[in-house]
């Protein structure tokens, strides 16, 4: 099986009952109970006061979890090329726009319209942080968190640089909701390096298997992991949580899952 | 990089269905671009229409993924033998190791557009027959594509706005370099719709007229659709001297504004330095540039600043959207496909619509086609959210 090395070097999470990478750390580690609760998303402060105002779900989550990430591998984020990957955009605005094209007054609001692109966070990330650098949107549907993290690792080990993953779901409002219930927003960040360094947290090897998916112990983070596509990368955070090494099998497209050995470091 | 080989391509928009019918275009200088009468819209602007779209019939089990953008998928994928190629690969690499790249902007959001319609008036639900999975979201043309063609391998939809379909290439290039696939289904596919249509009215983007790229009197595009396809393998030993290959891929972000470029075209700039840098050429080796050109006042100011810095002003150059409309996510694969025609024909587009060259924008814009040997061509292609990549393409001889 041909595989893919890289280094995490910092981890950002932000989901109902995780607050936190610290927070849940100890959670997904089993050191502290899951308590699940709506997930609280930040205002984020790098964006200038109009844009944060108008900030949607999917823009104040990428931003939280990837600076995050990216404060404690001790890095500058302009300096890092990125991956965006979401099964999909910006709920509320989708369904603000859709709900206008089916009334009598068609004429959509300018900032409705460039906020309903898929890539819209990635925008706003690098208005917020500077970064010129490349950014890979994708989606993947429910394989969207195994999209962006072989992507993200296919930069690193490619193009031997650094490399920053986003992934993140935000829910739909009704009626879109009830044909997509995605039921909060989930997002996982993670700073990944072609090389070791003393801010390295482990080190995961990634290849292609037919194997079934690991499922979390826990019956609500198993729930939440089925839930949201970005969840599905909960496993993998379990693995670098414990600090031991594992192999575990991320959920991927129907028939190709992701076999991940992860090393502590 | 090493160089990727595009063994098989296609293109189907609205200046025609398949290579031969786009290069007829191209060579008689037509453009597929009419006065909207799309659907219900009432908006007094010029689109570039596939005639023929919603007649095209998904295969019976794919059923679910019926909607306007999969339809044009379906009759791209099957324009020129791609398919077939397709199928050959999947005989000589395995079903696994093919990855499957597209870009797309607003997928079958039309579908969805069309289900708001048909909310129920009590509960405000969706209808019964709305399928968001297969139409509706941003992967389904992907997902279409890969159960189409029985393909297991590494799949995503790529969807950075106007950019989509050129990073593809990029993406692609990367998981074959990592050895995890042995090729790649590319390309982009974006059709009609609503928010589209609204969201650059809104915007005060979009023309009344046919658009004109790169001309003084230029103010807003005029929006296409279109489906194109490349399938990227490595290069054997011995290419036909009119093979296209891939040399190179740049991409940046403006880090500037949401819907405005970078106003001196700085990561477009980046975009196409990083091209030339990985393709190990200088400037002076392009022969073309197919411009992203899509006729708004401000594009069109930012990118001819970013080419003249990068190429001075005498390298020959076209938007070709004057033809095929603003095909969005689709645009940067429709494009990648006239450079490989570009390539194979020795014929450079001319540009279309453009009656009065801005002045201000200091390149070599062509108003007339220009039969001469093609060796390296370069495409750009930028989008919303600042999103900017350019690819270079080159003949085997």
């Amino acid at each position: 099986m041909h595989a893919l090395t890289a280094y995490i070097e910092g981890v950002g999470l932000l989901g109902p009952g995780l607050k936190d990478w610290p927070d849940g750390r100890a959670v997904i580690s089993g050191q502290q109970p899951y308590q699940p609760c709506k997930t609280v998303l930040p205002l984020p402060a790098l964006l200038p006061a109009a844009e944060r105002r108008r900030s949607g779900a999917m823009v104040r989550l990428t931003l939280a979890t990837g600076l995050e990430a990216i404060v404690a591998a001790g890095l500058d984020a302009a300096s890092l090329p990125s991956v965006f990957s979401a099964s999909g955009g910006d709920g509320e605005n989708c369904h603000a726009i859709c709900e206008m094209l089916a009334s009598a007054d068609r004429q959509i609001s300018p900032t409705r319209f460039h906020n309903s692109v898929h890539n819209a966070a990635a925008g706003y990330w690098g208005i917020a942080t500077g970064a010129m650098t490349p950014s890979s949107v994708l989606c993947g549907f429910d394989a969207s968190f195994g999209a962006g993290l072989l992507e993200a690792l296919v930069q690193v080990v490619v193009d031997h640089t650094r490399c920053v993953l986003l992934a993140c779901d935000t829910p739909y409002p009704e009626p879109l909701h009830s044909a997509r219930p995605i039921p909060d927003a989930f997002g996982i960040a993670l700073v990944l390096a072609p090389q070791h360094s003393a801010q390295a947290l482990a080190q995961i090897t990634v290849g292609l298997t037919d194997a079934d998916a690991d499922r979390l112990d826990d019956a609500a983070l198993e729930n939440l992991r089925i839930a949201i596509p970005a969840a599905r990368g909960l496993p993998l955070l379990r693995g670098i949580a414990l600090r031991q090494d594992q192999h575990v099998v991320l959920d991927y497209l129907d028939h190709t899952r992701l076999a991940a050995t992860i090393a502590a470091c | 990089m090493n160089p990727l080989w595009l063994s098989h391509f296609t293109a189907t928009s609205s200046i025609g269905r398949g290579l031969d019918q786009t290069l007829a275009a191209l060579r008689q200088r037509r453009s597929g671009l009419a006065p909207c009468a799309f659907d219900t819209v009432d908006l007094a602007t010029y689109v570039g229409e596939v005639p023929g779209v919603d007649a095209a019939q998904l295969p019976a089990h794919l059923a679910d993924f019926d909607c306007r953008n999969n339809r044009l998928a379906f009759l791209g994928l099957t324009q020129d033998g791609f398919d077939d190629a397709v199928r050959a690969a999947i005989a000589k690499h395995g079903a696994q190791r093919i990855g499957v790249f597209l870009g797309t902007s607003t997928s079958g959001i039309l579908q969805t557009e069309l289900a708001y319609r048909r909310r129920d008036p009590a509960t405000g639900a969706l209808p019964a027959d709305f399928i968001y999975r297969t139409t509706h979201n941003t992967f389904s043309v992907a997902d279409f594509t890969r159960h189409y063609f029985g393909l297991t391998g590494p799949a995503v939809v790529v969807s950075s706005a106007c950019s989509s379909s050129a990073k593809v290439f990029a993406s692609a290039r990367r998981m074959m370099a990592s050895g995890l696939i042995d090729a790649a289904v590319v390309g982009g596919v974006d059709s009609l719709c609503l928010t589209t249509l609204y969201g650059f009215n809104a915007l005060g983007l979009m023309s009344e007229q046919a658009c004109r790229p790169f001309d003084a009197q230029r103010n807003g595009i005029s929006i296409g659709e279109a489906a194109a396809f490349a399938l990227l393998e490595r290069p054997p030993e011995q290419l036909d001297a009119d093979a296209v290959r891939l040399l190179g891929t740049g991409e940046s972000s403006d880090a500037y504004h949401m819907s405005s470029p970078h106003p001196d075209g700085l990561g477009a700039r980046l975009a196409m330095q990083g091209a030339l840098n990985m393709a190990d050429l200088q400037p002076s080796d392009i022969d073309y540039i197919n411009l992203h050109g899509t006729a708004t006042p401000t594009n069109d100011a930012a990118e001819s600043k970013a080419v003249q810095q990068v190429f001075g002003s005498r390298t020959p150059c076209s938007s070709t959207k004057g033809a095929t409309g603003h095909t969005l996510g689709a645009a940067g694969a429709v494009e990648a496909v006239i450079c490989a025609l570009a390539l194979r024909h020795g014929l450079l587009p001319a540009g279309l619509n453009t009656l009065q060259p801005d002045p201000a924008l200091d390149v070599e814009y062509l108003l007339e086609n220009r039969e001469q040997p093609v060796t390296y061509v370069l495409s750009n292609s930028f989008g919303f959210g600042g999103t900017n990549c350019s690819l270079i393409f080159a003949r085997a001889d």
